[in-house]
């Protein structure tokens, strides 16, 4: 069990965050004619907007409720109000997604209080479009923790609640916030092959998956239908990818009665396998040929994979689930885990994480532990670190602003799997190092350590 | 706050500025705050704009006092280079968290950051930035400023310039006010000369300004100091002591020349690194400007032969363009045009305006864009996204160039797209910066993906073909279609 070291420096350096409304504003961005709405000054929005463009490289329909000095001091709700007004006239959206932020909740806005208000004297203005509030302060959690309370909202506030006749066929998906766009069209491809019907809560698949449309839209073209949430209840089973994604289930179940399986990873050959049995058991159809064969190619990228990753050192920072599942991975590989770090200490998931411990922190952790270590695992400002230190990073998560593609990148199940052990392979055979007569001169200075050291004749 | 409200006051009446001088009376005292529409507004706020002003001074730690989205969301996100330190890219922040706010310990957080920073990274001055929620819960951060810097002996600076209070450019002007409350005039330098300037508003975005800074060592002038791009502090510290100055983006710190004017006598003129015929414009004047300070005149002549021999070499590199561009159309929509010389410069070789937005045009600016576009229709105050998408989805235009917000609306147009905005990646600045930009148009407009992305696909784009396909009863159509299919050879399924 890895011990959860706290955070107790006062000056954060280098985020590994991102806010906690941006990841809120992620998830009402997979949802078909979206509009995110962020309660607080334009600046927040901003911010969010700029990072959401440089990791899409797509137009992100996001609003603000711009709030100025004199709203600040007398309180928001009329700006809440107009910016709602506005949006339903100017963009016709099917969901409004509002998510605070530190200054509105700072005040004390009672915003649920207000939008029920608006909901009520507006009731013929707005008919068509779902309203849905998550309370997203900056001051506390980060992408996951957003992420989920939007979807708690929009299961709360649009799903129709009660014990609905079931549709066995119906599989009501949860994905977590770390899952990319390749991912979430992998996982409905496969559930389908089963001959299931997959209804996707939020699909960022359909909406960020970066196209041509021949108009000009101004909400979010493509995601989770408003129908769609609204009948989730009819779901014969739902799956949930992520831990934080416990929440949102809890409360379809609360709602629905809707059973729901959690996985933590679907990343690896154990965690695809009881994915694949689990999709077999539910659907009582035996396991396609195409998706045995996609075993078997990752057992024979394990057996020509391990040759590079066995007993490598490598420091990860990562939110929580993303970090459990990569960690997992690494070790599964015969890796060794020798920094961890993440966002919150929220997560129940982060004792679980093969390794001894895990920093509550930023990149400025990260770099401090990672000395030694020959692989860095983050997102893309972990650039500055990996300069310092001369070692290779592998980007994952978010945001990823100076790669392309990062969307498209597939990494769960046999197929996801795959390719991830042969990116880590290409880094390290790529970075690797020439043998000199001075590094495997047997009477050189030895480091002083305590373990054993990886040896200079390791193979790379 | 009401020493925050009274400096936003002055800045707002500043009376170096054109557009301020046009005002009345009422009108100025006003300020230059526009009214935002909540679910209809865009751009940075008050914090995001000092920040932007300030960050580029290398050598300094910036320390985000607020909760995590400010610096967390934003960091390390602009194109300016340094040719040194690297310290400003490190990213810090106090990360309030939900206890700090609730226990008020923000202050106390603030100044154990900034200890940490003074210890780990030892630099010559901590600037540390007000935030909405920081704002909001009261924190004093010039009290806290003034006492870590006693205490730590090292220069903190507060910058005042909570996101609420307003617009980006309102910040842009508050970091100057930032700048010469607590650091200007602050260090005497000891080798001050007669052909010290300081160049002001320039951001050496993708190390343009390298493209400029030889032509002014080769003169023998000296930049004092550049802010902020790839300044020091101690750079910044002595500026006083230049002999004159150069403002470059004009609207973001007209006070901070003004008032340098005012308490150090330095002279400033407004000017462009951004063209030929403003590059040469802007030489000029920082001689003319230093021969009256003092300087000895002969500089004007070496200014006068290193122009005409720069310009000849522009104009040649230039001109092997012309073929290529003659008469492509190009849409300016930056918000105002920055630079006359780059129009000029483009329309010289043979490229047509066909249209620009004047959002933040003064009156003058205006009847210069009436004289060059034939059609005042192309003038415009602020197109919405889909007007502008269906221009030039029509075709209207063979370029846009703008900034990377409405970078998204070319390219689904289809159309080639060019940054000059802040987050581009080539250096535009001088006269190799000028060749520059042509060569990066001519490569826009030119790449073969246009032709390719334009195309319908195959099976889209014979309608008959379409609409009798799903007809099967009639078997007349459906052979029809079959055989239109059959007498294709190698070379139509992709052997060209």
């Amino acid at each position: 069990m890895a011990r959860i070291l706290p955070q107790n420096k006062a000056a954060a350096v280098n985020p590994l965050k991102s806010s906690q409304p941006l990841g809120a504003a992620l998830a009402f961005l997979g949802i078909d004619g979206a509009m995110p709405l962020f309660h607080g000054s334009q600046g927040c929005t901003s911010f969010a907007l700029v990072l959401f463009v440089r990791h899409f490289k797509e137009t992100i329909p996001l609003q603000t409720t711009a709030m100025d000095e004199v709203t600040t001091i007398l309180g928001g709700a009329d700006n809440l109000e107009e910016a709602i007004l506005n949006l339903k006239t100017r963009t016709q959206p099917k969901l409004i997604g509002i998510c605070t932020t530190a200054l509105v909740e700072t005040r004390g806005e009672d915003s649920a209080g207000d939008i029920a208000a608006i909901k009520l004297k507006r009731a013929e203005e707005i008919a068509g479009t779902e309203i849905v509030l998550a309370n997203t302060p900056d001051f506390s959690g980060a992408v996951e923790e957003g992420w989920a309370k939007a979807v708690t909202a929009m299961i709360e506030g649009i799903t129709r609640p009660g014990e609905r006749a079931r549709q066995p066929k119906k599989v009501a998906i949860l994905p977590g916030c770390h899952l990319t766009v390749a991912d979430i069209e992998h996982l409905s491809e496969m559930v389908e092959s089963f001959g299931l019907e997959p209804v996707i809560l939020p699909d960022i698949s359909g909406s960020l998956d970066g196209t041509v449309p021949d108009r000009w839209v101004t909400t979010t073209y493509g995601g989770t239908s408003i129908e769609d949430i609204r009948e989730l209840g009819t779901a014969g089973q739902c799956i949930v990818i992520g831990e934080h994604m416990r929440g949102p289930a809890k409360v379809l179940h609360r709602l629905t009665r809707v059973p729901y399986v959690l996985f933590q990873s679907l990343t690896g050959l154990k965690d695809a396998d009881r994915f694949i049995s689990m999709l077999s058991a539910i659907s009582g159809e035996s396991v396609p040929a195409g998706v045995r064969r996609r075993r078997a190619q990752l057992q024979d990228a394990l057996l020509d994979g391990h040759f590079h990753l066995g007993g490598k050192k490598i420091a990860i920072a990562a939110e929580p689930d993303q970090l459990y599942q990569l960690a997992t991975f690494f070790v599964g590989m015969g890796s060794e885990i020798a920094a961890a770090v993440s966002t919150t200490d929220m997560s129940k998931i982060l004792e679980k994480v093969p390794a001894e411990s895990v920093q509550i922190g930023d990149l400025g952790d990260l770099e401090a532990l990672a000395a030694g270590a020959d692989l860095l695992v983050t997102h893309s400002h972990g650039r500055q670190a990996s300069e310092r230190l001369g070692l290779p990073l592998m980007r994952v998560g978010f945001p990823i602003f100076d790669r392309l593609g990062s969307q498209h990148k597939l990494t769960i199940l046999y197929q996801g799997t795959r390719d991830l052990v042969f990116e880590v392979a290409n880094i390290f055979q790529a970075n690797r190092q020439a043998p000199t007569p001075e590094k495997l001169n047997p009477l050189r200075k030895r480091e002083t350590s305590d373990g054993p050291r990886p040896s200079p004749l390791t193979r790379h | 706050m009401t020493s925050l409200s009274a400096k936003i006051q002055d800045v707002f009446d500043e009376p170096a500025c054109d557009y301020n001088r046009g005002k009345d009376a009422k009108a100025r005292k006003e300020g230059c705050a526009r009214p935002l529409t909540p679910g209809a507004a865009a751009g940075g706020c008050a914090f995001d704009g000092a920040k932007i002003v300030l960050q580029p001074i290398t050598d300094v730690a910036h320390l985000v006092h607020a909760p995590l989205a400010c610096e967390g969301n934003s960091w390390d996100n602009r194109g300016a280079a340094s040719s040194g330190a690297m310290l400003w890219r490190t990213s810090f922040t106090t990360d309030l968290t939900e206890l700090d706010v609730v226990m008020g310990q923000g202050e106390r957080k603030l100044f154990k950051a900034i200890r940490e920073i003074k210890e780990t990274y030892a630099p010559p001055a901590v600037f540390v930035y007000s935030t909405c929620v920081t704002a909001l819960t009261g924190d004093d951060i010039e009290a806290v400023c003034k006492r870590a810097g006693e205490k730590f002996g090292l220069a903190v600076v507060p910058v005042n310039a909570p996101g609420f209070i307003g617009s980006k450019n309102l910040g842009n002007k508050l970091a100057g006010e930032a700048l010469l409350d607590h650091v200007i005039g602050t260090v005497e330098p000891d080798d001050a000369g007669p052909y010290d300037i300081n160049i002001l508003g320039e951001f050496n975005l993708s190390g343009e300004f390298w493209l400029v800074k030889p032509l002014l060592d080769r003169l023998g002038i000296r930049v004092r100091a550049c802010i902020p791009g790839d300044a020091r502090y101690i750079d910044v510290a002595s500026a006083h002591r230049a002999r004159a100055a150069m403002m470059v983006c004009s609207t973001a710190l007209i006070n901070l020349a003004r008032k340098m004017q005012e308490r150090w006598d330095i002279p400033f003129f407004e000017g462009s690194f951004y063209g030929i015929s403003d590059t040469s414009e802007a030489l000029r004047n920082i001689a003319e400007l230093l021969v009256k300070q003092g300087a000895d005149p002969q500089i004007l002549d070496r200014t006068q032969t290193l122009i005409a021999e720069q310009e000849a070499i522009a104009w040649k590199k230039l001109d092997a363009y012309r073929r290529r561009l003659q008469g492509k159309r190009v849409l300016l929509n930056t918000g105002g045009v920055k630079s006359w010389s780059v129009v000029h410069a483009l329309m010289e070789i043979g490229m047509e305006i066909v249209g620009t937005s004047v959002k933040k045009s003064t009156v003058e600016d205006r009847e210069r864009i009436k004289q060059i576009l034939k059609d005042d229709n192309h003038m415009f105050e602020q197109m919405a996204a889909r007007e502008l998408y269906a221009m030039l989805l029509h075709h209207k235009a063979d370029i846009m160039l703008s900034g990377g917000r409405t970078q998204f609306i070319a390219l689904k147009a289809k159309t080639p797209w060019l940054d000059i905005n802040q987050e581009r990646q080539h250096p535009y600045a001088g006269y190799d910066g000028m060749v520059e930009l042509v060569r990066q148009i001519d490569l826009a407009i030119h790449n073969p993906i246009w032709c390719q992305v334009r195309e319908p696909a195959p099976w889209d784009c014979k309608p008959d073909l379409k609409e009798e396909l799903p007809d099967t009863k009639n078997e007349a159509a459906t052979l029809h279609a079959v055989q239109e299919f059959v007498p294709t050879t190698a070379d139509d399924f992709g052997e060209r």
